[in-house]
């Protein structure tokens, strides 16, 4: 049974990513730059109907542009056709057909030329329309609002009435979409030998796995490369309707087909973070402890609906998120509405409930007339993070600079707000890796894994030379493709707590192997290469498994934020974010770092910017793309300090989810502390602002 | 372009038209601008070409690419799907998030707004061309030192931005560098690295606060 090592010249240290010079050169290879020989364009047909019935489609003008290839349906009307169900297309942007051609020009000249005939049908696009009696069904066989199914501990009513303070808000969040730089997308080739397909994935499994089951493929036919990937956030898991689309018109085709989903597309039809409306009532006994809360709840999931969107992409929060609370009643209802389907979406679930419970957690503070980080380590159940506060208001200076809501002078104030967060993570059992050590003392370290942008590569390095005594940059980490040994997909924080215990143990084992076959008694460092020399002409390969004992789970952190807030013009301005964060052993502190500063940059995003916003008119969503969904930029991006607390004991633990839970919470309660009041629904866009403040009238309800 | 016979192109371009006119038009209209050659160079450049593919060629990082491109094919295009040069990325399509940013006579440019045509005759550097033998330049090496990327995909982008800026000001403020990648978006949240690679080749080094804090 391995151990990880005492004191590490590498781990818990600054190491360079390892694939950093092929990202800066340009040689990188992403899915979207794969170019098979012969390859040509793939695009999708997409309903520009927020609702309607199919009555006819031809294909026959489509296929007679010049250079078009193949056009065929897409999977789910195709299953429609066959099953003689009714082809009703439920949101603007779903997938009708697919056209594969040798140009760009071309396959945009027959999405045009695709002719269809449809039935206009009443839709709803907004949540509160999707309630109504009256409203339009989006699915016609059930609901559009999930049956009430409340849960509840104690007596609420009763223990409302034993408290000192009661407090009672509506806090609510947008629908976010992922947007990552690269779009989804996979180049697909169909032979009769089989599939290969290069995926921009979080998964290369799940893409192997799904195109298999789909297309009726064996499993042991098809292959899935992810050299590169740019970016996934939870929404890059499976082949995706357009992945099988590609693959369908690769085989059409007899060529391999590079289909990447446009920016529009993105918004449309590749998840999305579901809204939430929290209703929240929450009450303290004189001490301050919490005593009583109650959450109503709902939000929508797209047409992913009543269900909740599956695959951790329900607007159902956790509730009352990271404490304990003696009496509580809480109901989610979850409505369904002619939109894009929501997915999973980094920390699925967590940001909302974050944002509502600790706008509730402050309102309460400055009810009861008690510093907010007081209220924290009253009632926060972990000793982590209670220390995670301390140290965080500490370096943040928070009593010096904790002035009473509102108290502020002059037109621009000043605010500042915490928040915490929790998540599982921990590493899959079953990660499989392999160690081929050469007689010229090169390695490769193999694993089924991919790197999202996380530092995967980088990881696999650190371990593997901490354990071999050599340099991270002497490894050839081969990794994201199907034909290596299994690893989990990356999701759920759940990366490094897997390929961690697994390369130390395919490195120890690799090692001892080498020691007992060659004689060398100790053949790391400066031993490594006579050793391997020693191996004559074969190469060593070596297997090793994740082992228990090595990772954990349970990530916490608090986060500090400031802001100056505009009173004349709404406009907030993120000065500073103090970010303390556990995550067990530590890896790489440099990549660690990054991340922590990108959960960071987009729960800013979540907090101010970002919003899908659909036109309940048209069904249509009106911003979709950069001009009007608005992302951080690197002139919103605040000074960023990072404290990282090291629990070396705990084992590998995840990062990527935690450092974005809190952002938005902090920053939505540092805008209520320079206010004096609350603006509850995030993005706190200067609209919202100048409304709280009085200055402009709310919009009315469409 | 100016070259090329606009014969070949159609009988009809706004140059034949002028010419029928007769000098004096000629001469009328040129009076109105800076000189005739401008003026007839402002014709040429109007003349209708296509819509199918034309030969066009591309100086690309000091090579001369020749290729047959429908007019309304984009430099990106150009550069990602008729060429192998994949580094420049396509992230929107639409001038809005630049991971397609080159150079063109050293100045950053979305080649996703630029028709491949229109790029002829000028310089275009992509972020293949800039490491020479291998050897990084001081803006990629900062990158790679700082951590100044994720994903890698807007990388290209940010980089062709950055090296634009300090063509042209060895020495930019932290403001200067902000306006300089206005114009980028990164998803992941790499800007503060990209900050402190940036002030790092600006010479004016900025430490990562990170700190690391034992669990006593």
């Amino acid at each position: 049974m391995p151990s990880w090592p005492a004191n590490p010249k590498y781990i818990s240290h600054e190491t360079r990513r390892i694939d950093a010079p092929a990202k800066v050169t340009g040689s990188a290879r992403y899915a979207s730059d794969a170019n098979p020989g012969g390859w040509l364009y793939g695009m999708i047909l997409r309903s520009k109907w927020p609702a309607a019935k199919i009555n006819s489609i031809s294909f026959e003008k489509a296929r007679q542009i010049p250079g078009i290839k193949a056009v065929v349906l897409a999977p789910a009307i195709e299953e429609r056709q066959k099953n003689s169900s009714d082809l009703t297309l439920r949101y603007y942007g779903e997938e009708i057909a697919g056209v594969a051609g040798s140009t760009k020009q071309a396959c945009l000249d027959a999405l045009k030329a695709i002719e269809i005939d449809v039935t206009e049908l009443p839709f709803v696009v907004l949540e509160d329309d999707a309630k109504a009696d009256d409203a339009p069904k989006v699915w016609a066989d059930q609901p559009n609002t999930s049956p009430a199914k409340p849960k509840e501990s104690g007596d609420v009513d009763k223990a409302f009435s034993d408290c000192a303070a009661v407090i009672e808000g509506f806090y609510t969040t947008s629908v976010q979409i992922h947007h990552p730089m690269e779009t989804h997308g996979n180049t697909v080739s169909w032979t009769p030998d089989g599939i290969t397909c290069w995926a921009s994935t979080q998964g290369i499994t799940s893409v192997h796995d799904g195109l298999a089951s789909a297309l009726k493929v064996d499993q042991s036919k098809v292959r899935v490369i992810t050299e590169y990937m740019g970016g996934g956030f939870g929404a890059k898991f499976g082949p995706g309707p357009h992945g099988i689309i590609a693959a369908k018109l690769s085989r059409e085709a007899n060529a391999p087909v590079r289909l990447m989903l446009t920016r529009f597309d993105q918004a449309l039809a590749a998840g999305n973070r579901p809204s939430t409306f929290q209703k929240i009532k929450m009450g303290a006994k004189e001490d301050g402890t919490l005593h009583a809360f109650q959450l109503e709840n709902y939000g929508t999931s797209g047409i992913g609906g009543t269900s909740g969107g599956g695959g951790g992409a329900g607007s159902d929060v956790p509730a009352p998120y990271i404490y304990k609370v003696p009496n509580t009643r809480v109901n989610h209802t979850a409505i369904t509405t002619n939109a894009g389907p929501a997915t999973a979406f980094r920390a699925p679930r967590n940001p909302p409930a974050s944002f509502a419970m600790e706008s509730a957690m402050d309102d309460l503070a400055v009810k009861m007339n008690i510093d907010p980080v007081e209220f924290r380590l009253k009632n926060d159940p972990s000793e982590i993070r209670q220390r995670e506060y301390k140290i965080g208001a500490e370096k943040f200076g928070w009593k010096a600079k904790y002035k009473k809501p509102g108290s502020s002078p002059g037109v621009v104030k000043t605010g500042i707000g915490c928040a915490g967060s929790t998540w599982g993570g921990g590493g899959n059992r079953r990660t499989r890796g392999e160690a081929q050590v050469n007689p010229d003392g090169t390695i490769e370290v193999r694993l089924g894994v991919q790197d999202l942008g996380t530092g995967t590569r980088t990881v696999i390095a650190v371990i593997a030379a901490e354990v071999l005594g050599l340099t991270p940059e002497q490894i050839t980490v081969r990794i994201g493709d199907t034909n290596l040994p299994f690893g989990p997909g990356s999701g759920g924080s759940t990366t490094c707590a897997s390929i961690s215990p697994t390369v130390l143990d395919t490195c120890t084992k690799a090692l001892q192997q080498l020691q007992t076959q060659t004689g060398v008694p100790d053949a790391r460092g400066e031993n490594w290469f006579k050793a391997c020399k020693k191996l004559g002409v074969t190469p060593l390969v070596v297997q090793g498994q994740w082992q228990e004992g090595l990772s954990s789970s349970g990530a916490g952190g608090v986060q500090f934020a400031e802001v100056d807030v505009d009173t004349e013009t709404g406009l907030v301005t993120v000065k500073k974010i103090v970010a303390v964060h556990d995550c067990g052993l530590m890896i790489d502190t440099l990549t660690l770092e990054s991340q922590i500063n990108g959960g960071i940059i987009m729960g800013m995003g979540y907090a101010l910017y970002e919003e899908r916003v659909m036109d309940d008119l048209s069904g249509v969503v009106l911003n979709p793309n950069f001009e009007t969904y608005k992302l951080s930029t690197i002139s919103d991006v605040p000074d960023i300090e990072v404290v990282l607390l090291n629990m070396p004991e705990r084992g590998v633990i995840g990062i990527g989810e935690p450092a974005t839970i809190p952002t938005a919470a902090a920053i939505a309660n540092a805008i209520a502390n320079a206010l004096g009041v609350r603006v509850s629904s995030i993005p706190i866009t200067p609209a919202k602002v100048l409304t709280a403040l009085g200055k402009v009238p709310a919009p009315a309800k469409a | 372009m100016k070259d090329t016979d606009p014969e070949v192109f159609g009988a009809h371009s706004r140059r034949t038209f002028l010419k029928s006119l007769g000098t004096a038009a000629v001469t009328a209209a040129a009076a109105q601008s800076q000189s005739v050659a401008a003026e007839l160079q402002k014709l040429n450049s109007e003349k209708v070409i296509g819509p199918n593919a034309v030969p066009v060629t591309l100086t690309v990082n000091g090579d001369k690419l020749k290729l047959m491109l429908e007019p309304r094919v984009t430099l990106l295009d150009a550069l990602r799907n008729y060429s192998s040069l994949t580094g420049a990325k396509e992230g929107c399509d639409r001038a809005t998030c630049g991971a397609c940013t080159v150079m063109i006579d050293d100045v950053p440019v979305y080649s996703c707004q630029k028709l491949a045509i229109e790029a002829q005759g000028h310089k275009i550097t992509t972020v293949e061309g800039l490491a020479k033998h291998g050897k990084l330049t001081k803006v990629q090496q900062a990158f790679v030192e700082k951590d100044a990327l994720m994903c890698g995909y807007c990388t290209p982008g940010f980089i062709m931005s950055l090296t634009a800026l300090f063509n042209r000001n060895a020495h930019p403020t932290a403001d200067e560098i902000k306006h300089a990648c206005a114009g980028n978006i990164c998803r992941c949240g790499t800007q503060p690295h990209i900050m402190q690679a940036a002030l790092q080749v600006a010479g004016n080094p900025i430490k990562s606060k990170t700190e690391l804090i034992n669990n006593a």
